[in-house]
């Protein structure tokens, strides 16, 4: 973290996603998980990643790291490119799963916290013992300077009484409180790149609102980018400089976060928008129900894939065809024949 | 901890006393009494004419007049000050003597079973898991099916003749006759494990069976948990990472259940005593009821009794240690 500084500048490119397409093989046929999807993110960035149970959003950054099951393929011509902190850069898809080069971008330089801060951590080691092993799993440290680092993280992430937290097991934390301790194990050696699983949804409002704050500190302190996935907008108009809508597996639209909260496109879009959880309404930031059904991976729906639920929809254009990326302007773009030309 | 085994630690003191008394009672219930069968023992066929008062002298002596607390606490007494278990009718001795090596062959048996045990199904468990599908892992069910379905006796029946006609071991007691007075050297040990292996995988045969499944079902389960994706995505490397995680959590079910496996153990092994023609405690007990030699009987059951609830208590300890959500939540 010492030495990189000084040429790694906000602003330049650090992920850059091209037409990604993953699918499980099970044993009722191929399912089509994600499709196509593009993403590009810069430096010191935070994208945020909504969309439906379903839509792909955790299969497409499990893809970044190579931690899909062995079920999963990624299909030919998917591109996943990382600038490393040494200004070198790599083609993630052509690391396997298991080799060391992948070993050290997973922790070192992309890192990953999951949707249930209770099963992230395993039951039988101390909380400090799992943050060593990541400190450990990339620098060269003896136990006590790791213990040291690890320490001083669960400080960085506001966690009271550290030295006693470090002895404890994740079952006598409290939700919020294991979130933290999963965050400093993700920031533990200062990745450029964090991706947030659904951080806050297993945690109750104000503990959000806590972890969501803690999560921009840290950037501003550490300079990460952030994916930040959620279902819910309104989470991510905190947070996020830009904002990638999935649906089915695919972007449906993508542009920054004025774009998508004061000028959305796509009429999926529209209906997210309608559907952030008001003040004292909330039902735990799930999203309110959009209507109808989210049509189920093995049946893809033609043309549009979103036209069975669409209000706008179109007989025999969006049920044929296949909607192209639309130019809004240089960073908003859509999918959708209501744009095309 | 030191809590956790405190009360571990009482809890198997209660249940040895409660053992005691239940054994004392066993002891006490067959017909007649000690007096009526010692007479018997030593004077039947001598022509000498016994008396009402002849007897009740006898129980005087012998304290048999006493209430029956009484009695049991001078043989618990005995028991725990000079580790002596009372006579033994059918040997005219004391029953330590008859029991003597028997209990050093059981146990060894006992241990040599459940070390075999371990050993086979914890790394081969693991690693079918680890290798689903792969040849190691299929062989493992037809094994595991074999294991559970032939029985044991027949199962000794092919290991003797096996052991017999193809490696000439004798088989029968802890040592060959040139080893059983000898003092302890390399070539005793190993005449000692040649006797052992026979009856430990005959025993082992079928807790490896159950112990291998058992281990796989809960390594795949473990693997597929959130916290083994989670260390892998900080960048540990895989085979850190399953011995770490899923390895160590399919421990546990092993540890809760040696208990189980000493149990199954002590009630197999006197049929493949019997079998094997091995002189182990199993098959003495059988004697000693028929025999009405109760107080080597009794001797017996508090011994075995002695083992399975120590090695519980063993069990629990490692339990505890393996899993820390026993100790600080239920202890
Ligand atoms: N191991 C798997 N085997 C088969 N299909 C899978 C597997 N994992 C994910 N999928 C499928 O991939 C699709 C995308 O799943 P994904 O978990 O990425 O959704 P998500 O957007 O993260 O949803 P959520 O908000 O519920 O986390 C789903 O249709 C899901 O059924
Ligand atoms: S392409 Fe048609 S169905 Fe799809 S979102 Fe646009 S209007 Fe709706
Ligand atoms: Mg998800």
């Amino acid at each position: 973290m010492e030495t990189a500084e000084n040429y790694l500048v906000k602003g330049d490119p650090l992920l850059e996603i091209k037409d990604l397409k993953v699918s499980f093989k099970t044993d009722e046929g191929i399912i089509p998980a994600v499709d196509g999807v593009n993403i590009s993110l810069k430096r010191g960035h935070t994208l945020g990643l909504v969309g439906e149970s379903g839509s792909g959003k955790s299969v497409s950054t499990w893809a970044v790291l190579q931690l899909l099951p062995k079920s999963a393929i990624i299909h030919k011509g998917s591109s996943i490119k990382f600038h490393c902190k040494d200004g070198e850069s790599v083609e993630l898809t052509d690391f396997k799963s298991k080799s060391r080069e992948i070993r050290n971008i997973r922790g070192g330089e992309i890192s990953l916290i999951f949707q249930e801060p209770m099963s992230s951590f395993s039951p039988v080691y101390t909380v400090g013992n799992q943050i060593m092993e990541a400190v450990r799993a990339h620098r060269d440290v003896s136990k006590e300077e790791a213990e040291g680092i690890a320490i001083d993280m669960l400080s960085r992430v506001g966690i009271p009484n550290p030295k006693r937290r470090f002895k404890q097991y994740p079952f006598e934390l409290s939700g919020g409180m294991r979130q933290r301790a999963m965050i400093s194990v993700a920031l533990s050696s200062n990745p450029s790149l964090l991706i947030a699983d659904e951080p806050t949804t297993a945690l109750d409002v104000t503990i959000q609102a806590q972890v969501l704050n803690l999560m921009k500190e840290l950037q501003e302190e550490l300079g990460m980018a952030i994916i930040f996935i959620t279902h819910n907008l309104g989470v991510i108009a905190q947070i996020a400089d830009e904002i990638a809508v999935m649906y089915l597996g695919g972007i449906v639209e993508q542009g920054t976060r004025h774009d998508i909260f004061h000028n959305p496109k796509h009429p999926y879009t529209m209906n997210l928008l309608r559907a952030i959880p008001r003040l004292g309404k909330t039902d735990g930031g799930r999203l309110v129900a959009i209507e109808g059904q989210i049509p189920s991976p093995m049946e893809r729906p033609s043309g549009c894939c979103f036209h069975t639920r669409c209000s706008e929809y179109m007989p025999d254009r969006c049920n044929v065809n296949i909607p192209q990326i639309t130019q809004i302007s240089p960073e908003h773009t859509v999918r959708c024949f209501l744009y095309e030309s | 901890m030191a809590k956790f085994m405190l009360q571990r630690f009482i809890g198997m003191m209660v249940t040895m006393l409660f053992v005691s008394i239940l054994v004392f009672i066993i002891m006490e219930l067959p017909p007649g009494d000690y007096a009526d069968r010692y007479v018997f023992r030593k004077y039947a066929g001598s022509g000498m004419q016994i008396t009402e008062s002849d007897l009740r002298n006898i129980r005087h002596e012998l304290g048999l007049d006493k209430p029956a607390y009484v009695r049991y606490s001078k043989w618990i007494y005995g028991i725990v000050t000079r580790f002596d278990f009372g006579p033994s009718f059918a040997f005219e001795t004391s029953a330590n003597v008859v029991i003597g090596q028997r209990i050093w062959l059981t146990m060894a048996i006992l241990f040599s079973t459940l070390i075999l045990t371990y050993t086979i199904s914890i790394p081969i468990g693991i690693y079918a898991a680890v290798r689903r599908h792969s040849i190691v892992d299929y062989s493992l069910t037809v094994f595991s099916y074999l294991g559970l379905a032939l029985p044991n006796f027949l199962l000794a029946l092919i290991m003797l003749y096996i052991s017999v006609n193809v490696f000439g071991a004798s088989v029968g007691g802890l040592f060959s006759p040139e080893f059983e007075e000898a003092s302890w050297s390399f070539a005793k040990f190993v005449d000692l494990l040649k006797h052992l292996i026979v009856p430990a995988v005959v025993l082992a045969w079928s807790a490896t069976a159950l112990q291998l499944q058992t281990i796989r079902a809960t390594m795949l389960d473990e693997l597929n948990k959130l916290s083994v994706t989670a260390a892998r995505a900080r960048g540990v490397s895989e085979w850190k990472l399953l011995l770490k995680y899923p390895a160590r959590l399919a421990l546990n079910p092993v540890a809760g259940s040696i208990g189980f496996d000493i149990n199954r153990i002590f009630s197999e092994l006197p049929i493949i005593a019997l079998v094997l023609g091995l002189p182990e405690l199993g098959e003495l007990l059988i004697r000693s009821f028929i025999d009405l030699d109760m107080f080597v009987a009794g001797a017996i059951l508090l011994m075995l009794t002695f083992l399975v609830v120590v090695l519980n208590f063993v069990s629990d300890i490692l339990l505890a240690i393996l899993d820390p959500r026993i100790k600080l939540q239920g202890g």
